[in-house]
């Protein structure tokens, strides 16, 4: 028992990272912390994929003298890309904030939603 | 030399015109490259399907790594049917973007415009030709990203939120297809679709397949709006500028559904969607999502919005398609992926019309407007007479194929589902002839002249698309059906 907790213990931030980013996009209806949340959301797959990339005793994947068992880059060269995705998508996601408080003039959904009832 | 590297070049072409694109001055000379590009993307599209249709498969292998190691396209038929649906569809488009652009667009922003359009192209091409999962992703969400952005180009503020609404659904909804490649290559260590078919094949019963298989579908039906994950779309559609509207509506669902075909059948398989529960969740979602979109379409103002629903409801039936898991009903949904892209195409092109000509696409300002407007709005008629699946056709062939298969499956149900369905059909595409055909002018209202030529041509191209394809069925049918075998689906049996 303590080794599913201690010897897994990555997962288990993995899971917690999930759902508190998760739970932070659906509750909050502040539009930034939405964004923060996704963010949250996505580096816990982040670590997902670093995890799944260990080796035990392995090394850093370049070949050198005295090393055979290496951890796998893939997994790493994936979440390179994923990592570029996720910081565009909140660059566009924090851009897109920027003009909605431009044109409304406040960044709560409710009062947004508010506003475009009136019309 | 060219040859063995056209597939390559279908993405690599729209992807090296972005950024010059982007540095054109503004004004025609940008829509003038993406035109040439779309033009040749259509046409190696084209060759790339004459190739693959008798059932050769075209491999390439990117940098000269072999697969399974390195990124491989791997063009079958499905793959070449996809590609050309979206590369004619952007041809076709183009036309129409000149005029509808300049109007809609600041003209300070057309070359960006234009080239996060070719981006979106992109995207949507790389998917239909990779056969790599984790780039599969990458496009996925190049095209996402850029279709964020054409949406909030759309000229009132609210298309601002429902670009954002899109942006959280669609980021979570890749996100989710992320983890699920991420679980399926713990298990396999590979990415390769076709290796990893082979590699899941002894290991379906593993609870970390199913759990990865989980988060792969709920992550792809976000992208495709299947109900009751389809809350981003209306909005997205309503308020994007009208070309965009026609783009989207007529390929980035599509491509998603061929993502989820590509993932279910391709990847895991028929096997796989037999052990599990997969099949009957898609006719239930798809039953649920015919008849409670095309009930909400009835009750919209906006002929936008109307369209937009009903793409929800056309997007079910091909989810039902899926769900019937038979060579039958393979073939009617990839047939209907075709026929609604050439309808939805015609449909918002004669909204963006409309749009252009009285700036709304609201019913109050639309009253009569079909006998100022005769060629738009006969084009809006015959194309919802091809939407509700009346012979003669394109929209007949996929509702026929859909009853087949849902009658070789003996689900009267699913068969009661579809028919009712075209019914509804008939109810709110009659709202829009209603208002436009039978209301009378408004003494105030201005008289409104016809659309421009350059946008009445390739509306009635695809207007007359519709009526082709329902009597010339050889391409549709064909290449849906081998696609289908290729995807190994067995026909149905008890």
């Amino acid at each position: 028992m303590i080794d599913i907790i201690v010897g897994h213990y990555n997962y288990w931030v993995v899971i917690f990272l999930m759902m508190a980013g998760f739970y932070t996009v659906i509750s909050h209806g502040n539009l930034i912390k939405k964004i923060a949340g996704l963010n949250i959301f996505q580096t816990s797959v982040f670590l997902l994929y670093i995890s799944i990339g260990y080796v035990s005793e392995g090394t850093t994947p370049i070949i050198a003298e005295g090393f055979t068992r290496y951890s796998n880059p893939l997994p790493h060269a994936m979440i390179l890309t994923a990592i570029v995705v996720g910081v565009s998508t909140t660059a566009l996601g924090l851009a897109l904030v920027v003009r909605i408080k431009e044109a409304y003039g406040s960044i709560e959904e409710d009062e947004i939603h508010d506003q475009d009832k009136s019309l | 030399m060219i040859e063995q590297n056209l597939s390559l070049l279908l993405v690599v072409i729209p992807l090296l015109s972005a950024p010059v694109t982007a540095m054109l001055p503004n004004g025609r000379m940008p829509w003038l490259l993406t035109l040439t590009a779309s033009w040749t993307c259509l046409l190696i599209a084209g060759w790339q399907l004459s190739v693959v249709i008798d059932g050769n498969v075209i491999s390439y292998e990117l940098g000269g790594w072999a697969p399974p190691w390195g990124i491989e396209y791997r063009i079958d038929a499905m793959n070449a049917f996809v590609a050309l649906i979206v590369s004619a569809i952007a041809a076709i488009t183009l036309p129409y973007a000149l005029l509808s652009v300049e109007k809609e667009i600041p003209r300070q922003q057309t070359s960006l415009f234009y080239a996060t359009f070719l981006l979106c192209l992109v995207g949507l091409l790389g998917i239909a030709q990779t056969g790599d999962v984790f780039n599969l992703f990458v496009f996925l969400e190049i095209s996402s990203l850029s279709s964020y952005v054409l949406i909030a180009m759309g000229e009132q503020r609210r298309a601002l939120t429902s670009a954002y609404q899109y942006l959280i659904m669609g980021s979570v909804g890749a996100t989710f297809l992320l983890i699920g490649i991420g679980l399926v290559y713990v298990e396999t260590g590979t990415l390769n679709m076709v290796d990893l078919n082979q590699r899941l094949h002894p290991i379906l019963d593993h609870q970390t397949v199913h759990t990865g298989f989980a988060f792969i579908v709920v992550g792809i039906a976000l992208k495709l709006a299947l109900f009751p994950l389809h809350l981003w779309l209306p909005n997205a559609y309503k308020y994007s500028p009208s070309v965009i509207s026609v783009f989207l509506a007529a390929t980035a669902t599509k491509v998603a559904v061929y993502i989820m075909l590509r993932m279910v059948f391709g990847v895991f398989s028929n096997d796989f969607v037999r052990i599990t529960p997969t099949d009957h969740m898609f006719l239930l979602l798809g039953v649920f999502g015919v008849i409670l979109a095309s009930v909400a379409a009835i009750y919209q103002t906006d002929v936008k919005r109307l369209l937009a629903y009903s793409s929800i409801a056309q997007v079910s039936y091909m989810v039902l398609g899926m769900g019937l898991a038979s060579v039958l009903g393979i073939t009617a949904t990839l047939v209907h992926v075709f026929n609604h892209a050439l309808m939805k195409g015609a449909l918002f092109m004669a909204c963006g019309a409309l749009v252009y000509r009285v700036g709304s696409s609201r019913f109050e300002k639309l009253d009569g407007l079909g006998r100022q407007m005769p060629w738009t709005f006969t084009a809006i008629f015959i194309t919802g007479l091809s939407l509700v699946g009346i012979p003669g056709t394109a929209g007949f062939i996929s509702k026929w194929y859909f009853v087949l298969a849902a009658l070789e499956h003996q689900s009267w149900l699913i068969a009661l589902v579809i028919l009712l369905g075209s019914l509804l059909a008939v109810v709110y595409m009659w709202k829009i002839v209603e208002v436009m055909f039978f209301r009378p002018v408004p003494d105030s209202a201005q008289s409104v002249k016809e659309a421009p030529v350059s946008l009445l041509v390739p509306m009635w191209v695809l207007v007359i698309a519709n009526i082709y394809f329902g009597f010339n069925t050889e391409l549709t049918v064909n290449v849906a059906d081998s696609a289908a075998r290729l995807l190994g689906v067995a026909a149905y049996h008890e």
